[in-house]
């Protein structure tokens, strides 16, 4: 325990932790590859996993979202507007739609997936198939 | 507007600083708009994650800097597996060429996106300068 427990050494952490993980290979024995808006951090969090996607600019009734299987469809439009009578200093959000499947390596019990977003954040929250989750075995 | 195109994905900006922090940890520069309307100059800026009570504006002698801070917490217990981007809180400055009344600037965010009008201040004339 650090004499002053510092929150900011917390948070570098987390960013190395992200780091870490970059475009690990757990993703790769299903046939959704990275690369595609919107991207997407996921999370195992106990049993169950969570993924967790940036969509600043995009409201709740723009976005798609469908869950099949252990298959999750991220779809939707982002649109940008300006006022009619406005010089542009500046542009660099961008606008556009985006349709993106990810195939998770577990079984995902699909009814019992729950979504939040909140702030530009978007959480899905998905618990594992009950047949999924591992079983601990007594030895005899 | 281009709202049939496929929209891409760019990697997040890390802020390049002359002055270094005493805090380690990464900065992101938030994707920005700046447009100018009769009336104000409105500054658009992406930052995902980002809530109201942990949102800073200021603007000192024409400098309007803006500071996002994430709640990070909210990751606490989750161990990642597979990850496409990185978080951190976000800062960004612009020099401003405007005299901004500083009394009416107004701020909103919504879904991650801080949207501040900047109203021009009305006795922001040209100065003429007699050569004497």
């Amino acid at each position: 325990m650090a004499l002053f427990p510092d929150p900011f050494d917390a948070l570098s952490s987390l960013q190395q932790a992200l780091d870490t993980f970059r475009t690990s290979g757990w993703l790769a024995s299903g046939p959704s590859g990275g690369g595609s808006y919107p991207p997407v951090n996921v999370f195992r969090k106990g049993d169950d996993f969570v993924v967790i996607t940036e969509v600043p600019g995009i409201a709740k009734s723009d976005l798609e979202i469908q869950v099949k299987g252990n298959t999750i469809r991220l779809a939707g439009t982002k649109s940008v507007t300006y006022p009619e009578k406005a010089s542009l200093h500046r542009r660099e959000r961008l606008a556009g739609r985006f349709d993106r499947a990810v195939t998770l390596p577990v079984e995902v019990d699909a009814d019992g997936v729950k979504a939040e977003c909140r702030d530009g954040i978007l959480a899905l929250f998905l618990p594992r198939a009950q047949r999924d989750t591992p079983k601990s075995i007594q030895i005899a | 507007m281009a709202t049939a195109q496929e929209l891409a994905v760019r990697d997040k900006k890390e802020l390049v600083s002359k002055e270094e922090k005493t805090i380690p940890g990464r900065y992101y520069v938030p994707y920005s708009d700046i447009y100018e309307t009769n009336e104000a100059l409105c500054v658009v800026m992406e930052m995902p994650g980002v809530e109201k009570k942990d949102l800073d504006v200021a603007l000192e002698n024409d400098v309007l800097r803006v500071d996002g801070r994430i709640d990070f917490s909210k990751y606490e217990g989750m161990e990642p597996v597979y990850t496409e981007y990185n978080v951190g809180h976000y800062t960004r400055s612009f020099t401003l060429s405007n005299k901004i009344d500083q009394e009416r600037i107004s701020a909103q965010l919504d879904d991650g996106v801080l949207t501040l009008t900047l109203p021009k201040a009305k006795e922001a004339q040209p100065r003429r300068i007699s050569i004497g």
